[in-house]
């Protein structure tokens, strides 16, 4: 027994000692991330000859030789395609999209009335920047004003027909202007929608619940271009002779609808995840059916599938270009309407007209791709249950 | 066996018609209550009437039952025969009445069951705020003196996350207190806790209990039972098998499955 003590008592509590030199600073990083291990290190090597390759001719193509002004395509072709830039150039046509600019934004819209656009678009940034940063007070009213007062000041500007303004019809509106207005359209029916056709399916009433269900598959199952082709073409041999909705309208009922099932799956996956205790939780404390999914059930599912949310408006938000087919023109399809136009055709026009169509749409999706990825750290309370 | 157990119920039967009860006395009455899962007959002929102030500990194997018996009484739980009166109030399906229970029916989980996205002081006002339609600034002060009692008012701001099991559970019991309930029921309160834990929410119930709050708690802390409880129950296979004081249940078990019980968990 003597040899063999086991008697140990600590006399002082051990304090904690900083890092040691090699785990902190910019050289322990690019160890740790960039070279850590032969495999690590040949793909890094391999990354960034990729990126050598790449990222200089791209500069040189969209910046350095690049034609920023001119006024027709002679500026953006050769002199043996008629134009005035020496043999074997080749640079992107800013010219192009510079002349084009009014008409990738709004489209056909009258020249004289593109002040209303304008006045559209100030109220909608207005309104936007400070419902999404969270130390802005008055949400409520802002939120009214955004979703209910907006949408109809917004329709009797850009529509016009009365109050002395001349009326526009759909027909003409294009470019950006189409792409985000199906885009805001779409995102403020369908997540309420989305959220209604979640629970239905979810809910003990079986009439609700098939309803819901056959709503969501038969949706889900069509391709949206179907969706807007029959809208387009099927729904007026069904209408009275004589009656007719916008084709505009028309899309925007398709698309909200087809975001809509989407969306529906989407929540569904979140209210899945809720567990059984929090439902419990509220009905012990006798709060009602929608007291209990308003405040306690949605407010988590929709927290968790942020991600979800926002994969399905930014699916939505460039879907809306397949609004060609019923031949209405959104920002891409404007953009491809002016390839031919033989003021501007030149080699050049084709590539740079498409790379500032997808700069803009990549603008937009990236911004919501951010704001998301902030809104799911604010609201993350430092739970995980 | 059973002829004895019918014995002990009709005595308790001859006891209460001697104290000439009234009915605005009884809390909650079980009457020839049974539950079924799909085929499982899970609670088989319970019969159980609490008095107000009365304090009762449920205790059995697991699967005996206890904790769907005790959520029968807000209806998380539907019954399919017999009667439960909460309050004077019967529970069937109609909606409105179950509301009316739960909202005078206090209930601690096992899990606690906050609201992960809301503050502690959220999770103790929500309720009083949207269910009893209370002022916001009034719930939020009775939210502070439930706090206090459970001794944490430093936590109120915040989230159910950032505190440790012990103050979770304390919370709960706040968050059930804020909506003044008349009767508590407690499903395995300390069962998640670790053992330092346990004896700062059993403090806060025992002080509930001395206030003469109505409590049924599931538990298997025997300490707080005999401290506490007017009457234990033993529950085994969906029923109720022995039903007496603290001393008598603990020093002279009748049933055998009581005493195997009982050797079992007291070593």
């Amino acid at each position: 027994m003597s040899q063999n003590d086991l008697h140990y008592v600590r006399t002082e509590m051990a304090l904690p000692q900083p890092a040691p030199l090699r785990e902190r600073g910019p050289v322990a990083w690019i160890r740790k991330n960039l070279f850590a291990n032969p495999f690590d290190s040949v793909l890094t090597i391999i990354g960034m000859l990729i990126v050598a390759m790449i990222l200089p001719p791209l500069i040189d193509w969209a910046l350095i030789q690049a034609q920023w002004t001119g006024t027709d395509r002679t500026f953006c072709a050769t002199v043996a395609q008629g134009g005035i830039q020496p043999e074997g150039w080749s640079g992107a046509c800013w010219a192009f999209v510079n002349a084009k600019f009014g008409q990738f934004m709004v489209g056909r819209y009258p020249f004289d009335e593109r002040w209303r656009v304008i006045l559209v678009a100030i109220m909608f940034v207005a309104l936007l920047v400070p419902l999404l940063m969270p130390r802005v007070p008055y949400k409520g009213l802002n939120a009214v004003l955004f979703l209910l007062v907006f949408p109809v000041v917004a329709g009797i500007l850009l529509i016009g027909g009365v109050l002395g303004l001349s009326h526009v019809e759909t027909p003409l509106w294009g470019g950006l202007l189409v792409t985000l207005t199906l885009s805001y359209v779409g995102i403020v029916v369908s997540l309420p929608l989305g959220i209604l056709l979640a629970l239905g399916r979810r809910s003990k009433m079986p009439v609700v619940k098939m309803l819901s269900v056959i709503f969501i598959e038969t949706v889900r199952g069509v391709p949206l271009i179907t969706v807007l082709f029959m809208a387009s073409v099927m729904l007026p041999l069904f209408l009275p002779a004589g009656v007719s909705f916008d084709k505009f309208l028309r899309a925007l009922i398709g698309v909200s609808l087809f975001a809509s099932a989407y969306m529906a799956e989407v929540v569904r996956g979140g209210l899945q995840a809720i567990p059984k205790g929090q439902y419990e939780g509220a009905d012990s404390l006798g709060l009602s059916y929608w007291q209990k999914t308003g405040l306690i059930v949605l407010p988590q599912a929709l927290k968790l599938v942020i991600p979800g949310i926002v994969n399905t408006f930014i699916g939505l938000f460039k879907d809306t270009s397949l609004v060609y087919i019923i031949s209405m023109f959104d920002l891409l399809g404007v953009v491809r309407q002016n390839f031919s136009d033989p003021a501007w055709a030149s080699p050049q026009t084709p590539s740079s007209g498409l790379v500032f169509a997808a700069l803009i749409f990549w603008m937009f999706c990236f911004g919501m791709s951010r704001y998301s990825i902030y809104m799911e750290h604010r609201l993350d309370t430092g739970h995980k249950r | 066996m059973a002829i004895e157990n019918a014995v002990s119920a009709d005595e308790i039967k001859v006891d209460r018609a001697k104290m000439h009860i009234s009915d605005t006395d009884v809390a909650i009455d079980i009457v020839g209550m049974h539950k079924w899962y799909g085929e499982f007959n899970v609670l088989k002929d319970i019969n159980l009437r609490v008095m107000r102030g009365e304090r009762i500990v449920i205790c059995g194997p697991s699967g005996s039952g206890k904790s769907t018996m005790i959520r029968c009484i807000n209806r998380l739980e539907e019954h399919q025969k017999g009667k439960i009166i909460v309050d004077g109030k019967e529970l069937t399906n109609d909606l409105k009445k179950i509301d009316e229970v739960r909202r005078e029916v206090g209930m601690v989980f096992q899990h606690f069951n906050l609201f992960p996205h809301l503050t502690i002081l959220e999770n103790c006002t929500l309720a009083p705020i949207w269910v009893r339609k209370t002022p916001k600034k009034q719930a939020e002060e009775q939210a502070m003196h439930f706090l206090r009692r459970v001794k944490i008012p430093e936590q109120a701001n915040k989230y159910p996350g950032q505190l440790s099991g012990g103050q979770q559970q304390r919370v709960a019991i706040a968050r059930s207190l804020c909506m003044n309930p008349r009767i508590m029921l407690f499903d395995e309160p300390t069962s998640a806790l670790d053992p330092e834990m346990i004896k700062e929410v059993l403090e806060t119930m025992v002080g509930l209990a001395e206030e003469g709050m109505t409590m049924l708690c599931v538990t298997h802390e025997m300490g707080f039972a005999r401290k506490v409880a007017n009457r234990v129950i033993f529950m085994d296979q969906g029923q109720i098998v022995e039903e007496n004081t603290p001393s008598e249940f603990f020093d002279h078990p009748r049933h055998e499955r009581t005493k195997l019980f009982l050797s079992q968990i007291l070593h």
